[in-house]
């Protein structure tokens, strides 16, 4: 009986203070700063967050819930299995290899891209004459799709008539891609640092050309050695471009690659060195094994924040930003 | 005046879906050729009756056909009929009230049903261990032996019957510039009708019939193991060519003439034609003759359709006169012309054969042959939980024994226990 009076007012208060908040009555003059409506900031935000919300929180929650079952695919009976599906998954040798070659493939990926771009860069930054023509003709291909890169790489390394494995039985190489381990690992690394040198070129050659020619010029009477003032001068001056360019590299290697895997694989791994996100696809979209490929990807999710975290707390102290 | 309109075009939605036809679609996993086939039989069915439109949609591949349609049934938008292919049966049949059996759906609708009317090959491929049909069989085909007419003339051999007589001329062909054979897809061909034509079993509970529980390969067995012994020794000595587990790379050196033999699907016919110009022939996938018993019918492989659940009894009756049309002679031998794929009725190649389509192909009767010849114990089916999976243990396992990496027994021994891990993983997930 006593409750319905007291929740009234509980709500007329609610509904007055929410009012007061809407028409912005001034609480403290210090937080009134941009906007007089509180909530039209938020109304901005918004649809940021939706896309946050619906694209990343949500999956992620359903990755995380479902990976504690094993499910039937077409969702009729769910058993709740704990871990079991971590610890499946961490005892597989076959996972384990999979992510021994992730981490490889990222760090040579990584490696390669970043200092073949800065190399180029480099060069290009000091040629004057036709510069526009060799920016984009090393620019342009950045303009190709990653699995149209992939079908590109298939052609060069095809093994009945691939020009590179002609090229490598001239020299008494047997060329097998898509049978050889090491083979076909060479060829998706190959294919993603060719991919990804262009997106690297660009920032690199853009934080070059971003360096006061007065700093250069200083450097010049300072040291005579075009390295050292390389070393000591350009290469902490570009430090916060390649820092943004490891963290990019990486999730590229990381996720950005599937297209070239998926071409280059065609669709049957069978003994093709592959990444681990394209292993969570095998395992639920093709296997449909929905328990195990979500632990998979929680695996996943929880080593790239590490890493990311990891990246930011301790490399980035030691960029420099101007 | 936006309230008015609204309720007009509401009252004109009404009233176009009272007086239209019967809606129901068809998700399927073929593409090129085979995908045009699909549109033209149900365009044939859509003019053939007024009281039920049909719409196919090609979902990509095999695989990703099984995921869209898994996919749209957790989210309540199921199309009626799916399409799944072989290695996917189990995931589908042991999902009990995913489907309606489609001999229920069939006899529902009070259309006539009879199971013997199927040639012996796909009675009981996707039907449960009682003979009943829960899939409709699609697009059959068989795993058949493709022959270079000039190599073998060449050579002066006669094509093999059994693995023995193989080994026998495969010296004969390499001497004579050939790579003796190739072979596409060796899980389909080397495991699954190695166990077929040699009436061999391949997994317990029944080949996997009686259930999952405890269901577990029968893959690391002598005569398992000496079929790829073989083969591995032939790819030593240069009789096999080995190119991976993708299927158009051991086509290649068929088609460019440089293989005598290849092992690939009675549903390549079409393509061949096209893509081969030279005379081909085909025989029967061999077999062992030491084996005893061997010689049996082999599995379907390709696709058998199935309704799925949860659908307006309106529609239901639609997919059922849809597979009634579907097993008429003339659709079928249509069907089997165009495709390749092997007609699934006795009435049907009847039909094909009086037509004389075989005096013109005898390729084509090769396949249909073979599902016909007698079957054992094991010729039957299998019935194997996550079974693409396990395919893809084996794919990799194969890669490592050809490129040395593993002895075949080791290979056989891990196939065996990654295999009987999944299959005790996929028991969970049917309880």
């Amino acid at each position: 009986m006593t409750d319905i009076p007291l929740a009234a007012t509980r709500d007329r208060r609610l509904a007055g203070r929410l009012a007061a908040w809407w028409r912005a009555e001034p609480a403290s003059p210090a937080k009134r700063v941009q906007f007089d409506r509180p909530l039209t900031p938020w109304l901005f935000v918004l649809p940021q967050i939706a896309v946050v919300v619906i694209f990343f929180y949500w999956p992620s929650v359903q990755a995380v819930t479902s990976s504690f079952y094993i499910e039937d695919p077409f969702g009729f009976g769910s058993t709740f299995v704990g871990t079991e599906n971590y610890r499946d998954a961490l005892a597989s040798t076959e996972y384990r290899n999979t992510a021994l070659f992730t981490a490889f493939f990222c760090a040579v990926v990584t490696a390669l891209s970043l200092g073949l771009g800065l190399l180029l860069a480099v060069k290009a930054d000091k040629v004057i004459r036709g510069a526009e023509s060799y920016r984009t003709l090393l620019i342009s291909v950045y303009a190709i799709a990653p699995p149209v890169a992939g079908l590109i790489g298939m052609m060069i390394f095809d093994m009945h008539m691939g020009p590179l494995t002609q090229v490598a039985a001239w020299f008494g190489y047997d060329l097998k891609v898509g049978i050889d381990y090491w083979d076909t690992a060479v060829a998706l690394i190959t294919i993603s640092v060719w991919k990804q040198i262009p997106y690297n070129f660009i920032f690199f050659l853009s934080g070059l050309q971003s360096v006061p020619a007065s700093v250069r010029e200083a450097a010049l009477i300072d040291a005579k050695s075009e390295w050292r003032r390389f070393r000591d001068i350009i290469l902490p001056l570009l430090a916060p471009t390649a820092f943004f360019l490891l963290v990019i590299n990486i999730t590229y290697t990381m996720f950005d690659t599937f297209p070239i895997i998926d071409v280059i694989v065609k669709d049957k791994p069978a003994n093709n060195p592959m990444t681990l996100v394209y292993k969570v696809y095998l395992d639920g979209f093709k296997g449909n094994d929905i328990g195990g490929s979500s632990a998979q990807s929680v695996i996943l999710m929880v080593v790239v924040a590490a890493l990311t975290i990891v990246q930011f707390r301790f490399l980035e102290r030691r960029v420099h930003y101007g | 005046m936006m309230k008015t309109a609204t309720a007009t075009l509401a009252f004109a939605l009404t009233a176009s879906t009272a007086l239209a036809a019967t809606d129901i679609t068809w998700w399927h996993g073929m593409g090129g050729r085979n995908g045009e086939v699909i549109n033209e039989i149900s365009q044939q069915f859509n003019d053939a009756q007024a009281e039920c439109k049909l719409t196919p949609i090609s979902k990509g591949t095999y695989e990703e056909a099984l995921s869209s349609g898994i996919a749209a049934f957790r989210a309540g938008e199921q199309p009626n009929i799916l399409q799944v292919f072989d290695a996917g049966a189990a995931t589908i049949i042991a999902a009990k009230g995913a489907t309606v059996a489609a001999e229920d759906l069939i006899l529902g609708a009070g259309e006539a049903f009879d199971r013997d009317a199927f040639i012996p090959g796909v009675r009981n491929f996707y039907a449960d261990s009682e003979g009943k049909f829960i899939g409709m069989p699609f697009n059959s085909s068989a795993p058949i032996m493709y022959y270079n007419t000039a190599a073998l003339e060449e050579a002066g051999v006669e094509p093999p019957e059994t693995w023995e007589e193989f080994e026998a001329i495969a010296p004969k062909l390499k001497e004579a510039g050939y790579i003796p054979m190739t072979a596409s897809q060796l899980t389909w061909m080397m495991v699954e009708n190695f166990k077929s034509r040699n009436n061999q079993q391949f997994a317990t509970n029944n080949n996997g019939y009686d259930g999952v529980d405890g269901t577990e390969l029968i893959v690391n067995d002598d005569n398992t193991v000496m079929m790829f012994d073989k083969l591995k020794a032939w790819a030593d000595d240069g009789y096999y060519g080995f190119y991976g587990a993708g299927w158009a790379d051991n086509l290649k050196p068929f088609e460019e003439g440089q293989a005598a033999f290849w092992i690939g699907s009675s549903g390549s016919f079409g393509g061949l034609q096209k893509s081969a110009d030279f005379d081909f022939g085909a025989v029967y996938m061999p077999y062992w003759d030491a084996i005893e018993g061997a010689g049996t019918q082999s599995f379907i492989g390709g696709a058998a359709l199935f309704a799925l659940a949860g659908k307006p009894e309106a529609e239901n009756a639609c997919t059922a006169k849809f597979f009634t049309f579907l097993t008429s002679p003339e659709t079928q031998v249509y069907y089997h012309q165009n495709t390749g794929y092997v007609p699934i009725t006795t009435a049907a190649y009847d039909l094909a054969k009086s037509q004389g389509y075989y005096d013109e192909q005898p390729v084509a009767e090769v396949g249909i042959q073979q599902l016909m010849l007698p079957g054992g114990d094991w010729s039957k089916g299998y019935r194997l939980g996550f079974y693409p999976q396990i395919r893809s243990v084996m794919e990799r396992e194969f890669n490592r024994i050809f490129s040395d990496e593993v002895t075949v027994k080791d290979a056989f021994d891990t196939i065996q226990d990654e295999g009987n891990a999944l299959l005790a993983r996929f028991a969970k997930t049917a309880n």
